[in-house]
């Protein structure tokens, strides 16, 4: 193997928290898995919330702290939804390593080493619900010399008697200031410039994913060098600029079909994803305050109709022009129903 | 040799339009190392020049020396094994490829040919990228299961490979790949870029150019730069030098669709509606994509419609292209809509004129 180049890794693992403490904004999290690190016991544990909020980050974390570099590699199995997992691999490989029983806990080298083991179920969520059920037991019987970690974005996906068996906790997306503070500090390390509009852009197209926030920075630094503006963030991310949607917006106010027609033409010339278009088209909608609810639902409700067509693989340009079409009949008052139709 | 490719930039440098990109580009290469690339854009906005510089600007003039070949693979798949054929274009350091050629077995392609590059990976890595560049094409036409796998192989590999990714949305890209590449924008070139190039084209050629052909044939191209130089050699064939007057020549298919919106707006009968079916077949067998065709349609039908109408046929048109896209037969969903049209037409006749 080559050696990796430093530029090479990514930003996201190069500053991940490596201790519990690190981790930002969980408060709560924290404190419970201090703890533990002075007992050396924990139960099984559930950790949800939406992505880039530092669950993963949290479980590698205090599984690197409990047991250290040497136990690690024979105390700790780490899968996530890359690796194949369906309901043999529960039967087999899950079921082999927990059955593995461990040495009674003596503290090596600084670290607890309790004596159990960790099992690491990254994106159970997107597990089957037979494989779900296949753990229910292996959870139980092996539950003197394992713990399963689950990490999830939806507990709703995760059946009930898994979820009742591990101790839940709910992570919340960053606040702005925290991601601030992360970024700012990325830049000193990195000896990037970013003014604080730049900052704030960054903090409103991520969404209190930090995750996203640090992938953006670094494909922006690649593109752009080391000074770094809100505009060059804006391309990197595929977010469609506001005067775009605000257009097209308009355009569909405006009641003049032709002139939608044609933004949507230039939407669809420019390369934006239309999926992205409809997201933002979304807020816009939403958040305007000058019109009625129940226009605002009418167009929730073709927009959701296209985003599921786009799905399917249907076409963007004519999507696009549907939902325009479609608002500007809610916008102006048109009657919902077509006149002509047999 | 067409002007179109005579006439495509070989490096960086010479781009003519996204100068911002190229440039962009070239400093991102410049540094020892390079991220998966996503590009997306619409068709001929120049997302292929740009790769192919691109990859000259890695590898220098080697890039360019490419052989096209007719591979099979024999892949173990468990209990049988699958065969499969496809054409790739490769040179010393980078393979090209369209995996949705295949249809639903494409994710064996893609999972096969990532670790046969990562196999034979180049050994003289001094003075040399130790990368190999896999180009991509088509990847929102790629399955979900090939999608999921890539993302997988993106990761295991990327010390030995790195990807290239073209396609026309990204949103039929999963996020999972979008967030594993910088995702490069690649606008269609405006009017005016459009005009300046064929100047260009033109002043290369030693052709006059009366004042205002140049517009016409960019207002013509629909944004796209293939095909403005396409018809512009076509106009160069067809008469020379050229007057200021002189029509540029639709496309034929075009004509067709436009003739046969025109019939659907003078009857609507079941005669009318068989007749469009021939039509319509015709087109399909000469390989013009279903979806274009619809598109085209509406386009044709919209540019005659009272504008209470225009809201109604064309939300009938997405209706009909999703559920085509679903289905299997394109012929019946495009009748479908015709026929709708007809049902919608006629009936705004009767409640207009009585």
């Amino acid at each position: 193997m080559a050696p990796v180049l430093q530029s090479s890794q990514p930003w996201v693992e190069k500053y991940r928290p490596k201790q519990v403490k690190d981790v930002a904004h969980q408060d709560e999290v924290v404190r419970v898995l201090t703890n533990t690190l002075e007992t050396a016991n924990c139960p099984h544990m559930l950790f949800y919330g939406p992505p880039g909020t530092g669950k993963t980050t949290t479980a590698l974390a205090i599984a690197h702290q409990l047991f250290g570099p040497e136990l690690y590699k024979s105390r700790v199995l780490e899968l996530n939804a890359s690796d194949d997992r369906g309901i043999n691999v529960v039967r087999t490989k899950i079921k082999d390593f927990a059955a593995v029983a461990v040495g009674s806990g003596q503290r090596q080298g600084g670290y607890p080493c309790p004596p159990f083991k960790i099992i690491i179920l990254d994106e159970a969520d997107s597990m089957t619900e037979d494989a779900q059920n296949a753990l229910r037991r292996t959870m139980e019987t092996y539950s003197k010399v394992t713990r399963f970690f689950f990490i999830c974005n939806y507990i709703s996906r995760i059946i009930e008697p898994l979820a009742s068996r591990c101790a839940k906790f709910r992570f919340k997306p960053l606040s702005e200031e925290i991601m601030s503070s992360r970024i700012l500090h990325i830049c000193d390390q990195e000896g990037l410039n970013l003014d604080s509009e730049a900052l704030s852009t960054l903090s409103s197209i991520s969404q209190g994913d930090l995750r996203r926030a640090i992938t953006y920075l670094q494909g922006a630094a690649r593109l752009f060098g080391s000074s770094i503006c809100s505009k060059d963030l804006i391309s990197v991310s595929g977010v469609i600029p506001q005067e775009v949607v605000d257009a097209l917006y308009a355009a569909c106010k405006s009641g003049n079909f032709d002139l939608a027609n044609k933004e949507v033409n230039t939407v669809i010339a420019e390369g934006y994803p239309v999926s992205q278009m409809l997201s933002q088209l979304f807020d816009v909608v939403v958040e305007a305050d000058d019109i009625p609810d129940e226009q605002k639902a009418r167009i929730c409700k073709c927009l959701a109709e296209a985003d599921k067509r786009l799905v399917d693989g249907a076409d963007e340009y004519l999507q696009l022009l549907d939902v325009a079409s479609n608002s500007m009949r809610a916008l102006c008052n048109m009657p919902q129903e077509f006149s002509f139709e047999s | 040799m067409l002007w179109v490719d005579k006439y495509r930039p070989k490096t960086l440098d010479q781009a003519m339009v996204h100068q911002d990109i190229a440039l962009n580009l070239k400093k991102l290469v410049a540094e020892q190392d390079c991220p998966h690339l996503l590009f997306y854009g619409p068709s001929g906005s120049g997302k292929k020049t740009l790769i192919m510089a691109l990859l000259r600007q890695i590898f220098g003039p080697s890039a360019e020396k490419v052989k096209v070949e007719n591979r099979n693979w024999k892949i173990d798949a468990g209990n049988r094994t699958i065969d499969l054929e496809l054409t790739t274009l490769s040179s010393t350091n980078h393979v090209e490829l369209s995996p949705s050629d295949v249809g639903f077995q494409d994710r064996y392609i893609v999972q096969e040919i990532i670790k046969e590059m990562a196999k034979n990976r180049p050994i003289d890595t001094k003075g040399k990228k130790g990368y190999k560049v896999l180009v991509l094409n088509e990847v929102d036409k790629l399955s979900r299961e090939a999608q999921h796998s890539l993302r997988r192989t993106m990761e295991k590999y990327s010390a030995s490979c790195r990807l290239i990714l073209c396609c026309n949305s990204s949103s039929k890209v999963t996020e999972a790949i979008r967030s594993r590449c910088l995702n490069i924008r690649i606008n269609a070139p405006s009017e005016e870029q459009i005009i300046k190039v064929l100047e260009f084209i033109g002043k290369k050629e030693g052709l006059q150019l009366p004042s205002g052909f140049a517009a016409r044939i960019a207002e013509k191209s629909n944004r796209s730069l293939r095909r403005a130089i396409l018809s512009f050699e076509t106009c160069r064939v067809q008469q020379y030098p050229f007057t200021s007057k002189q029509a540029i020549p639709p496309m034929d298919w075009e004509e067709y669709i436009s003739e046969i919106a025109t019939d659907i707006m003078k009857e609507q009968s079941p005669k009318r509606l068989f007749q469009v079916r021939g039509k319509v077949y015709e087109l399909l067998v000469n390989c013009i994509p279903p979806e274009i065709v619809l598109k085209r349609l509406l386009h044709e039908l919209l540019k005659k419609l009272d504008a209470e109408l225009k809201h109604e046929v064309c939300h009938w048109a997405a209706y009909y292209e999703h559920r085509m896209r679903l289905g299997q037969k394109a012929i019946f969903h495009i009748e479908a809509f015709v026929a709708k049209f007809m049902s919608i037409y006629k009936a705004f006749l009767i409640a207009t004129f009585g």
